[in-house]
């Protein structure tokens, strides 16, 4: 066992998992705004935002999946040494871990039952920049918000899921938002502006 | 000196709460399974809201607990007490200064801003319990948005009283989708469910169910076109503070029967008070 798979954890772990906590609330209720979280130093390639997040919402009840680069044993170690989650294929996990790039396609993970939609995974997103982006609107959102979004018809497709569907969190180093499955997602008018230029 | 946990309740019971919520949020309105635990304190005292404030308080939080609108009753006392012991959280009745505040069968008068959260005590979550005792049933319902018996039973209210007679815990759609009980609040406060700046919380204990409403949600209390919704009141001022805009207690002030109205909610009255404000009652 390596030594940075004992460390790392939040130090006081009732506070600061309340505190993360407020943070992924915060996000999730409130989408488009971007929040720091804190507490959390795991291995590359996890981010310490996700590692807050996993440390916030995981344990041995709560089956994960490590896609693409994420998938390795200084995640591994860690995760099971501080979480006690066990490590599962897309189709069972409560939540999925990496970049979009391994994660997609959305089509496999399970999006929750007619009566229990709540059964559903919610994915962990690492990104290379949390800026605005794509326009948002829907509960939680004043009038409009902006995200940047890896794609646009992931989230449209999930859309039309409702009230099933994938919820979202993406980190970015030490910051995270969260784009649940209610939010309607398009292309902010500087994106069109842009596309149109371009072709 | 005994050792509590941080808010009384462990870490894993903590984190299954905490997801739930974050799933309460993604599905406005849709009521989220949770096991609940015991608390030291009676059913019927609050223990889904207890359970909700436990996972949502940090230590930086200054909390408010309302029962009926007051911050003073034994119920509003014992539960703001217990996490200033457990969780080490400052605590208020200014709505204003509140960063949580639970409550009891009331929203504040104080129209509430963003960072701010509202967690709700709810006896009964379902609101198609007295329609359909089983719960496989109303989960039916709800997955295939079947709410026709709902608007039968409040239209044989109309046919019986001439108005909708249902007061407290009066239905809403959220966001033209789940149909949900707001607990047992007057339907004067149904109007500040929508669009609220702040995040609303529904935790029921014996029922163990939680729900949820993101800000700025969309939320429509049922009814007809014939017989739009009222936010109905008691039609006068309160005595204490002359405010025509806030719901009001009717309380008996003598043996002969003699009777004022105030403000249910007491922060805010106080404050108007304070500020100079006098109903015909003050002294
Ligand atoms: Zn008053």
């Amino acid at each position: 066992m390596q030594a940075n798979t004992l460390s790392g954890g939040f130090a006081d772990p009732a506070t600061q998992s309340a505190h993360a906590f407020r943070s992924v609330m915060e996000a999730m209720a409130r989408p488009g705004t971007i929040q720091d979280i804190h507490g959390a130093a795991p291995p590359a390639p996890l981010s310490p935002a996700m590692g807050a997040v996993l440390l916030t919402l995981c344990d041995t009840e709560t089956p994960v999946y490590l896609a693409g680069d994420m998938d390795c044993d200084a995640a591994r170690a860690w995760l099971a040494f501080h979480t006690g989650a066990p490590f599962v294929g897309p189709a069972q996990c409560m939540f999925a871990v990496g970049k979009w790039d391994a994660l997609t396609p959305l089509e496999v993970y399970p999006i929750g039952t007619s009566e229990y939609p709540d059964r559903s995974a919610t994915l962990i997103v690492e990104c290379s920049e949390l800026a605005s982006g794509a326009t948002l609107t829907g509960p939680g959102i004043k009038e409009t918000a902006t995200l940047s979004l890896p794609e646009l018809e992931a989230f449209q497709a999930n859309r039309t899921l409702f009230p099933l569907g994938l919820d979202f969190i993406f980190t970015c180093g030490g910051r995270l938002a969260a784009l649940p499955r209610s939010a309607e997602v398009s292309r902010s008018s500087s994106q069109a502006r842009a596309q149109a230029g371009a072709s | 000196m005994t050792e509590y946990n941080f808010a009384y309740l462990d870490e894993q019971t903590k984190r299954m709460i905490r997801r739930a919520i974050l799933k309460g949020l993604a599905i406005p309105g849709y009521q989220v399974p949770f096991a609940s635990r015991e608390m030291p304190m009676p059913y019927g005292w609050g223990t889904g809201g207890v359970q909700v404030s436990a996972a949502v308080l940090t230590p930086s939080d200054t909390f408010k607990v309302i029962d009926q609108g007051a911050d003073d009753t034994t119920n509003a006392v014992s539960i703001r007490t217990f996490f200033q012991r457990t969780a080490g959280v400052a605590t208020t009745t200014a709505t204003s200064d509140a960063t949580v505040i639970q409550t009891r069968h009331r929203i504040p008068e104080e129209p509430l801003h963003e960072g701010q959260i509202l967690v709700y005590q709810v006896p009964i979550p379902e609101p198609l319990r007295f329609l359909e005792p089983r719960e496989s049933e109303t989960r039916k319902m709800h997955s295939l948005e079947e709410y026709g018996l709902m608007h039968v039973k409040l239209y044989e209210d109309i046919s019986r009283h001439g108005h909708i007679a249902t007061s407290y815990a009066y239905p809403v759609k959220v966001e033209g989708r789940y149909v949900m009980d707001p607990s047992p609040i007057p339907k004067f406060d149904n109007a500040k469910l929508g669009d609220m700046a702040a995040i609303q919380l529904f935790g029921a204990g014996r029922e163990q169910r939680i729900y949820a409403l993101p800000p700025y949600t969309q939320v429509v209390s049922l009814d007809f076109e014939d017989h739009p919704f009222e936010a109905s009141k008691a039609d006068h001022l309160c005595g204490m503070c002359g405010a025509n805009d806030s719901y009001l207690d009717e309380l008996i002030i003598d043996d002969l029967g003699g009777r004022m109205f105030v403000c249910s909610d007491t922060d805010y009255c106080e404050a108007r008070q304070a500020a100079g404000h006098k109903g015909k009652d003050a002294a």
